[in-house]
């Protein structure tokens, strides 16, 4: 059987979680110029805050289909209290200062959750079961779905087109534009930039925390740790698509994924190369290709003027 | 106002570090209760992943020598020698395992190490203990290499003496899972995985050995990337592959997503591993697929043996909180065999540690015979368990089953 569309969705829907991630590295970057190494845990906390409604809150046999949108509230309330929080008590203090200093604090912010989540959170010592969505899996020609990729692949697009909008459309969204063009001149225009930088970390941890549902419905687990390769991964699927582009985070995750798992399935039947197939060489494949797009592309895929600011 | 905001940071900060380090200390002196009534007090280290993802185990192992000191203390097994344990955390990584090798090598007290849980953390370990002529003996290492040097397949050459384990290694164990797979289960096509860990890769090469000898076919092999928990890519391609049963070395946070996966992919195959994935978490993060999927384990079920009654029923008076897991036993006998070679050594002294204890024990260690809790204990000369017992394990209706024990004779 022809494995080719099963790799290709496969990739898709790992790609969309990188992607949904991804937007909020690209919109704190496009903003303040701040790498927010933290968002991976701001992800991770989301996926915990969504797992507190349905064990403690919600009564035991909760429908999934009432259950759901709930979960979803629940994790974009952690998420973005997260998030605020961080940017008004660890990051708004530095801003002005030499750049290094937020960096050093997001990751410091990173290792600070993780361990508060460790430490706190009921069982969170190892892996936690994740409720799943009953039914599938289902079957369109040679390609099989589970009922969390439905959710995975519905939710993505759906998020970025109401990002789109938002931005594109709203006031709040156009003033994020032009704080990130120029923070000064936006300011001297009476645009409320502390504000703006806020919306731009909330926005961030809302796709977040729409990741973090689709994640645990996906893997049917969830750790404290599960924020931090996936975020080193959403960052660079971010400078791929190129940093400060929100459909460039999209996209930049979209091909990241697919690049890993065609890499994973395919390479090892390049004869000669059979050593450098496997998945553990599937990251080794995809950085060669962040490699190669940043020396033709420095800007990454759909990025644009990042080179005069940085 | 900047910099009075950034002073209460940094004391945040400080107060929330100083919160951490005051858990992570609480393991150091876990279980000790320091009832020292004026005789010498040993220490027994013991270093396992008491936190992360496989810490179901290593908090087993971890009571289980608790367990094993308290029982010395309560029937005054030494007379004059109190035992308490200094438990260290390795998150299952090589480079911390090392650092509490030293560590425990710097308290004097410590006169016996049991641990760690992985291959690739007792590899990092050995020559630390080695130089200090601390004697350590591992529950649960299965890797070849560790007692009979790289090359044990052609030469066996023990490389370090202070080294002891008993856990049966992968080299019975490999084969063993590849007999029954091919003579009880009648699967004749396997695809091979692994993590590429120490303990992952050599269990999969040593079973694949086998398989082919039996006449079994690897239709494909796959190492994936223990970072992740997306396993899809492999998954589709076990699919495709039309093996009828898929073998994973490695562990359980990676096996369980993975059988999970494969067989959401459409391949309706068990899975098939090795101690590293008998735990009770493998069946919780494979879910309701993983029904039949296999694991061997190192010695008889503990609960099947009539050696084994009075350690389970202390374990549960003691009243830790979490199960003895795969290692229980195993753990409580290494931690008893550092008590049996210490009295040896004691008794020899005329009832004193002599000064050059840590080596004494480690010469002690190597003639050590009792009857545990797995069974009898003993070494052969590279270190390792003279039983050589394992048993065949399924996943029924959400817990593990014994289904077949036996001695692997190669």
């Amino acid at each position: 059987m022809n494995e080719l569309p099963q790799q290709l969705v496969n990739g898709l829907l790992l790609g969309s979680m990188y992607g949904l991630i991804a937007i909020g590295y690209t919109m704190v970057y496009g903003i303040v110029q701040l790498i927010n190494f933290a968002h991976g845990e701001i992800f991770m906390t989301g996926a915990f805050g969504a797992l507190t409604v349905y064990i403690y809150i919600l009564p035991d046999g909760t429908s999934m289909l009432i259950a759901l949108p709930l979960m979803l509230m629940g994790a974009m309330v952690v998420s973005v209290a997260v998030a605020v929080g961080a940017e008004r008590f660890a990051y708004r203090p530095l801003r002005g200062a030499p750049r290094l200093a937020p960096l050093i604090t997001a990751i410091g912010l990173s290792l600070a959750l993780q361990q508060a989540v460790w430490a706190w959170y009921p069982h969170a010592k190892s892996a936690r079961t994740f409720p799943q969505i009953d039914g599938g899996p289902f079957h369109i020609g040679s390609v099989t779905l589970q009922t969390g990729d439905v959710f995975l692949l519905i939710a993505a697009p759906v998020s970025m087109a109401i990002l789109a909008y938002f931005v594109m459309r709203t006031r709040t969204g156009r003033g994020m534009q032009a704080t990130a063009q120029d923070p000064d001149t936006a300011k001297l225009m009476g645009v409320n930039t502390d504000r703006i930088i806020v919306v731009a970390f909330a926005l961030g941890a809302v796709f977040a925390a729409v990741g973090a549902v689709a994640n645990g419905l996906k893997y049917g687990q969830i750790d404290f740790k599960m924020g931090f390769i996936l975020g080193l991964k959403a960052f660079t699927a971010a400078v791929l698509g190129g940093i400060g582009n929100i459909y460039g985070a999209m996209i930049g995750g979209v091909v990241l994924g697919i690049a890993e798992t065609l890499a994973t399935a395919y390479i090892a039947d390049i004869p000669g190369l059979d050593k450098f197939g496997s998945q553990s060489w599937a990251d080794v494949w995809a950085f060669i290709l962040l490699i190669l797009v940043l020396l033709f592309r420095p800007q990454g895929l759909l990025g644009e003027r990042v080179a005069d600011r940085a | 106002m900047r910099q009075r905001s950034l002073i209460a940071i940094t004391a945040a900060l400080a107060a929330g570090a100083l919160t951490l380090t005051a858990c992570g200390s609480r393991d150091d002196d876990g279980g000790s209760d320091s009832g020292n009534g004026g005789g010498t007090t040993v220490v027994i280290g013991v270093d396992a992943p008491l936190t992360g993802d496989l810490s179901a185990l290593g908090l087993g192992i971890k009571n289980s020598v608790d367990l094993a000191a308290k029982t010395a203390n309560k029937d005054n097994y030494v007379d004059g020698v109190k035992f308490e344990i200094q438990a260290l955390d390795d998150q299952g990584q090589p480079s911390v395992g090392q650092q509490n090798a030293t560590k425990l090598v710097a308290n004097e007290d410590v006169l016996g190490v049991v641990g760690p849980l992985n291959s690739s953390v007792g590899e990092s370990m050995q020559k630390v203990f080695d130089t200090a002529k601390l004697v350590e003996v591992s529950p649960a290492n299965t890797n070849p290499a560790l007692t009979q040097g790289v090359d044990w397949q052609t030469k066996q050459v023990r490389p370090y003496k202070s080294y002891f384990r008993t856990a049966t290694t992968d080299a019975i164990q490999g084969p063993f899972a590849a007999q029954y797979v091919f003579n009880d289960s009648k699967k004749k096509k396997v695809f091979v995985i692994d993590d590429k860990k120490t303990y992952g890769a050599g269990l999969a090469a040593t079973f694949t050995e086998e398989f082919k000898k039996l006449g079994g076919q690897v239709v494909g092999t796959e190492h994936i990337n223990p970072d992740t928990k997306d396993f899809n890519a492999v998954a589709t391609k076990v699919k495709n592959s039309g093996a009828d049963v898929v073998y994973y070395g490695g562990e359980y946070p990676q096996a369980g997503p993975l059988s999970k996966q494969i067989k959401a992919a459409g391949a309706k195959i068990p899975v098939v591993g090795g101690d590293g994935i008998y735990s009770a978490d493998f069946i919780k993060l494979a879910g309701a697929t993983g029904n039949g999927d296999l694991a061997t384990s190192v010695g008889a079920p503990v609960e099947e043996l009539p050696s084994a009654k009075e350690f389970v029923a202390n374990y549960k008076a003691a009243g830790y909180k979490e199960a003895y897991e795969a290692y229980g036993g195993y753990s409580y006998d290494s931690g008893w065999a550092i008590i049996e070679a210490v009295k040896k050594v004691v008794e020899d002294n005329d009832g004193k540690l002599p000064d050059d204890a840590r080596a004494k024990v480690t010469e002690a260690m190597q003639n050590v015979s009792f009857d545990g809790v797995t069974g009898k204990v003993s070494f052969d000369e590279f270190g390792d368990a003279t039983n050589k017992q394992l048993t065949v394990y399924a996943v029924e209706n959400g817990a593990w089953k014994s289904v077949k024990s036996g001695t692997y004779t190669g």
